[in-house]
């Protein structure tokens, strides 16, 4: 019993579908929990007044939009040497839900720059290599969509997200290098010092949790429908063949 | 019931309102891709049966 | 290696595109910015540096999809995979070809057109050699991109979404030089780092090029 067990399809939709209610479920109620408690039982920051309470989405969406390219990473990495289709296929799921993520974390910053920092978008290192991170995003989906052959497709952008991968760590300290920046630092590194409040942490851990449930539920969806396109495709294939 | 949220309510609650426009539209795509795959593979299992 | 370099450079030369529109590209592009910005000497001269990169950079985007486009027609590129030269070896010779009829032009015009933008004398100098040490990174993640959409049906478009944002860190730092030379800063740093995008991928992505070539010739 191995976890690449997993990677035959078949398996996979069993365990998804009993997998799938759960996600659902606990995501959904982690960010209720998370948004609710964050929202209405927090009180207003000293400094930044009501617009704090961005934090419970921005926080966990630029999370995440950098946790799914990651993840895109490993399952790239997974597809071009295992060749398991359902890694190929789950990178494939989380690009639309990363490039969400990133759309959600540039909106609500720029939502919350507006009344902090006077403007709506500073060309501030965090923000652009967001805003970077979004291209490669839609590079990365541009060439799942311009290709026929479902296999010659995986392999392409599996090596498109590995280079893409290098290209945007090196993007994101040539940017660092190139302006110094209004952001904050990290609100969540192990470091206590710079860490925000514990009355916004606890509901933003929930809230966190919540994306990531989520994230979860939708990337394990998207890649039963990636299945489920990939059998018809096969079984129209062997229809047309006889 | 509404907390006060002072003179950035708008900001607040239109981070709040965008994020839950662009979820929904990811939700929304998601699911709608789901149930375009069921039919489409029980369309063409049906048709082998058939 | 040899020969199929002087084969494409003479193909380059003698279908005569590959020279002369990419060069009237960029100068197209540089007579096109004070049009929009404002014909204030003062502004223009502030922006040169990073104008000249952009227009370099577009420019060296429009040839990109010629690289593997005419041999995988006429099945050129079949031989060329098979042929006991490595791959690796035909996508450097390859890039080698693109940088010398198309970015290697480009950095001799843009002092020229430099002074369009009434770049600071003291920025030739700097803006000529940023060009000279990036534009060999241009080539070559033009050319992995170009593998990318070999073959593909309206791949031209695709071709600049792909390869653009991968252009990103030479663009900074290629006009970082520029900038600093004008400003008679320390180049030192964007410079080395610099000629580390341009070594660094003339090192790895020749082999990420020619994996894809496979894939793509399967």
């Amino acid at each position: 019993m191995s976890l690449w067990e997993y990677a035959n399809p078949v398996k996979f939709l069993r365990l998804s579908s009993k997998v799938l209610p759960w996600a659902w479920g606990l995501g959904v109620a982690c960010l209720f929990i998370g948004l609710v408690w964050g929202f209405f039982f927090t009180p207003d920051d000293y400094r930044m007044g009501s617009t704090v309470k961005i934090i419970y989405l921005h926080v966990p969406s630029a999370l995440m939009a950098i946790n799914a390219w990651f993840m895109m990473l490993v399952a790239s990495l997974i597809w071009l040497i295992r060749r398991h289709h359902v890694s190929a296929l789950a990178a494939k799921a989380a690009a639309p839900v990363g490039v969400a993520m990133t759309l959600i974390a540039l909106v609500t910053g720029a939502i919350w720059g507006q009344p902090m920092w006077g403007t709506w978008w500073v060309w501030d290192p965090r923000l652009t290599s967001f805003l970077i991170l979004f291209l490669f995003y839609l590079g990365y989906l541009a060439l799942w969509a311009g290709i026929g052959n479902p296999d010659t497709a995986a392999d392409l952008t599996s090596i498109l997200c590995i280079v893409g991968s290098v290209f945007a760590v090196l993007s994101r300290y040539a940017v660092n290098f190139w302006s110094q920046g209004l952001h904050q630092g990290a609100s969540l590194s192990l470091d206590k010092e710079e860490n925000v409040a514990d009355v916004f942490y606890q509901p933003l851990l929930f809230s966190i949790a919540g994306f990531v449930l989520l994230f979860f539920a939708l990337v394990l969806l998207g890649t039963r429908s990636e299945i489920q396109f990939r059998r018809a495709r096969a079984l129209s294939l062997r229809g047309n063949a006889q | 019931m509404m907390p006060e949220l002072g003179k950035y309510a708008v900001s607040v609650l239109s981070a709040y309102g965008a994020t839950a426009i662009i979820f929904g539209v990811l939700v929304v795509y998601v699911l709608r891709r789901s149930a375009v795959a069921k039919a489409a593979l029980a369309a063409q299992e049906t048709s082998k049966d058939g | 290696m040899n020969a199929l370099l002087v084969r494409d450079l003479k193909l380059a030369i003698r279908a005569g595109g590959g020279f002369g529109l990419a060069l009237a590209f960029f100068l197209i592009v540089i007579v096109l910015v004070p049009l929009g910005v404002g014909p204030e000497m003062d502004i223009l001269s502030k922006i040169a540096p990073g104008v000249l990169w952009l227009g370099a950079l577009l420019a060296c985007l429009l040839s990109l999809d010629r690289i593997f486009a005419l041999d995988y027609e006429d099945g050129t590129l079949d031989l060329l995979v098979t042929s006991p030269l490595p791959l690796e070896a035909v996508i450097i010779t390859k890039a080698l070809a693109h940088w010398i009829t198309t970015s290697l032009p480009l950095v001799v015009v843009a002092p020229l057109l430099a002074v369009l933008l009434g770049l600071p004398a003291n920025g030739y100098l700097w803006l000529a050699i940023s060009l000279l040490l990036g534009s060999p990174a241009l080539s070559l993640i033009g050319t992995f991109g170009a593998a990318l959409t070999l073959g593909l049906k309206r791949g031209g478009l695709l071709l600049s979404v792909l390869v653009l944002p991968l252009y990103i860190p030479t663009l900074i730092f290629g006009a970082e030089v520029a900038q600093r030379g004008i400003d008679g800063a320390a180049v030192q740093t964007p410079l080395l780092l610099l000629a580390g995008i341009s070594f660094g991928t003339a090192a790895v992505l020749p082999f990420a090029s020619s994996a894809v070539l496979r894939i793509n010739l399967r």
